[in-house]
């Protein structure tokens, strides 16, 4: 039903477009207008559809809610509580749907009959009043179009609203997962002290599982079970490693590409390259697990050194291999933006071409390469399923990178798969975990955008 | 004697040629103006005289350029040597994103001109001093060559230029991005450096040829269409294209 009104009212709006461009062709005929006719159209299909389908998105979000009352306002008097209310509510609506199998009591098959009643009493009225409403609005803006009658600024202004609202959304958005994140790790910190998250050694958050539910919280119980140190030590070891892979290959690459490769071979080189950027996580995750890892087992076997089969170092440098095209594409860009007349003014100098990018295009462009290193980082930093697949899920405090270590991201994970249970100090470490994430994260983006704002306003 | 002698330099860019049979003499420690229409094909002889064209992938040379009797258009010329001996200054000032030493001392470097701190201490203020921008930045060389004026910048380039004492200077139309003030100061120099060196100036200004030069080169659609006396091609050209040209007829 709800589909068929969304339809109803777009289907509407488009045919007004028509009717409205109609009219204001029609008056054109002996007076002048003061906009094009498709002005005309807009402005009624706006009038047509902008309200109706206001009014229909905001009864829909309060219908269920009006409709809730009036069930359970027939036993408000009782003093049920909270929870009994909801539960209550919920065996009504499935009665309803005939998907109820429990015990059915008179009341319950009253509410129920009650309840159909309301949802289909709201069904036609909201049919009936938004119709209503679209033919009032449509009517009166059809009656208002003359020769002079104001379109293009009203148009505007909704186009404007439109879009602000699109970034509204996406700014409301932001807001709402960060104090998502902030409420549950405010509890979070109410039951492990802030002091032991950030420099307890220990992360151990299976122990938590330990605790029959019905038990009061005892905090003493959490001592040593999260300790963030040798999560967030495998964090920066594993973006270290993949670092000293991604820095020198992409950083090298990308000066070939821009200073040494010819036309042809950039062209066909380049793409190749992005195509890295375009392989799934996942998929360089099993690569890791089953091809570099076992390898590296092997080949640690041959030179008789023990290393894991999941190590920090064959997930470190699978990301790292991850990352490539980030640094290669971002510092190609850069450099090629280098200005040409200081390459001229090098090679008048009698300069080689390797003396010319290594003494004045690189300083030239190294805020540009800082920036995309990183941002390098930042991606190194957030990546999940590389860690998860191939470097094992203890989070040991080591720097041996042929053991296994974990990372924030890859425990985040760990929690949050299987049962969980909200409120929670084992559900709520994955909220701080991912605050503090967060918070790197959004540093590194925002020195790594300063710097390459920067680089920008030197050459511009 | 003839510093630099050009025989049947051709230029292509592309299918395009830009330089037809060009033959011209340059002689030593004098200036020598080329001057025409824009398009003509001046900035591409400058340019071959130094092998700056080897930077553009599709510009093709031919012909012989010899400079001190020697063809810098062999396959096994050093084009690091030739560029030591023959700098270029261009239309836009281009100093290095680094400090005004750094600047100077970016070719004796390179070159491995000076030996020890102090030699290449000498060699940077020299060339600023030679360049008459020693007493304008002597209390911030430290500094980044880019905060200078747009004057001072190209003056920079000029000393940047001298540091390695090359025997030939190139300059492409060095005061086009200047104010009148600044572009009187590098004229100064230029009589000035025509002591040391032997200078080969590109403009459109056909006051600064006069001014500037002693010969001048007229370029028209990719020709050289008469060379000689400053005085002479100014007063009393024997081609009626160099004529109307000095006139103010086209161009």
């Amino acid at each position: 039903m709800n589909s068929v009104i969304f339809l109803t009212i777009v289907l509407l709006a488009l045919s007004s477009y028509f009717f409205g461009r109609k009219k204001a062709i029609l008056i054109q005929s002996n007076k002048r207008l003061t906009a094009l006719p498709k002005f005309y159209g807009y402005y009624l299909a706006i009038w047509c559809g902008a309200p109706a389908f206001l009014l229909y998105a905001l009864w829909s979000i309060f219908e269920p809610s009006i409709v809730r009352f009036f069930i359970l306002s027939d036993y408000s008097s009782q003093g049920l509580l909270e929870g009994e209310l909801n539960l209550f509510y919920e065996k009504v609506k499935s009665l309803s749907r005939n998907q109820y199998s429990g015990e059915l009591t008179a009341e319950l098959q009253r509410s129920a009959e009650k309840y159909l009643n309301f949802r289909d009493i709201a069904k036609w009225s909201k049919v009936v009043i938004v119709l209503s409403l679209l033919i009032a609005s449509t009517g009166y803006a059809y009656t208002k179009i003359s020769n002079n009658t104001k379109t293009r600024e009203p148009v505007e202004i909704f186009l404007k609203g439109v879009f602000f609202l699109s970034s509204l959304a996406a700014i409301l958005t932001t807001i709402g997962i960060i104090f998502s994140l902030l409420f549950q790790t405010i509890e979070f910190f109410q039951v492990i002290p802030l002091f032991d998250f950030v420099f307890g050694m220990h992360w151990y958050p299976a122990k938590a599982f330990v605790r029959d539910a019905s038990e009061a919280l005892d905090p003493s119980m959490y001592s040593d079970t999260f300790g963030a140190v040798p999560i967030f030590a495998g964090t920066f070891f594993i973006a270290l490693i993949a670092m000293c892979v991604a820095i020198p290959i992409g950083l090298l690459s990308g000066i070939y590409m821009a200073e040494y490769a010819s036309k042809r071979l950039r062209q066909y080189a380049k793409p190749v390259i992005e195509i890295l950027a375009g392989i799934p996580t996942v998929v360089y995750g099993f690569f890791a697990a089953l091809t570099v890892g076992p390898f590296l087992k092997d080949l640690g076997l041959s030179l008789g050194l023990e290393v894991s089969a999941e190590s920090a170092l064959a997930a470190g440098g699978v990301m790292g291999i991850m990352i490539i095209p980030f640094i290669s594409s971002l510092s190609d860009d850069v450099i090629t933006s280098v200005p040409q007349n200081l390459r001229d003014g090098s090679y008048a100098m009698g300069a080689t071409k390797s003396e010319t990018i290594k003494r004045v295009i690189i300083p030239a462009a190294l805020p540009g390469i800082v920036g995309s290193i990183l941002l390098g980082v930042s991606r190194a930093i957030g990546e999940t399923m590389i860690v998860v697949m191939a470097s094992g899920l203890a989070a040991n405090l080591t720097l041996n990178p042929l053991e296994s270590t974990s990372t924030i991201t890859a425990q985040i994970v760990v929690i949050l798969i299987g049962d969980q249970q909200f409120g929670d100090p084992k559900t709520q470490a994955a909220f701080a975990l991912g605050l503090s994430l967060f918070i790197v994260t959004l540093v590194l983006n925002i020195v790594a955008l300063s710097v390459v704002k920067k680089y920008r306003e030197k050459y511009e | 004697m003839n510093k630099i002698e050009a025989k049947n330099v051709d230029v292509y860019y592309g299918a395009k040629q830009a330089l037809f049979d060009i033959n011209m003499d340059i002689e030593a420690n004098k200036v020598t103006a080329l001057i025409g229409p824009s398009g003509c094909g001046k900035s591409t002889f400058l340019r071959c005289l130094n092998r700056m064209n080897d930077v553009i992938d599709i510009c093709k040379v031919s012909g012989v350029v010899k400079i001190n009797d020697y063809d810098i258009n062999q396959k096994d010329t050093d084009v690091v040597r030739l560029r030591e001996k023959v700098g270029m200054i261009f239309q836009k000032p281009n100093p290095f994103p680094k400090t005004i030493y750094e600047n100077i001392s970016y070719g004796p470097e390179i070159h491995g001109v000076a030996q020890s701190k102090s030699e290449m201490d000498n060699i940077v203020e020299e060339s600023l001093r030679k360049a008459a921008l020693w007493e304008e930045v002597k209390d911030r060389i430290h500094e980044p060559g880019t905060g200078l004026s747009g004057g001072q910048q190209q003056r920079l380039c000029i000393a940047r230029t001298i540091s390695i004492k090359p025997e030939v200077i190139l300059m492409d139309e060095p005061c086009s991005a200047l104010d009148p003030i600044a572009t009187a100061q590098i004229e100064e120099l230029i009589d000035e450096l025509r002591k040391e060196h032997t200078i080969i100036i590109v403009t459109h200004s056909m006051s600064q040829a006069a001014r500037v030069s002693q010969n001048t080169g007229f370029f028209h659609l990719g020709k050289l269409i008469e060379v000689g006396s400053t005085d002479k091609i100014f007063k009393n050209p024997t081609q009626q294209q160099t004529q109307d040209y000095i006139t103010g007829r086209f161009g």
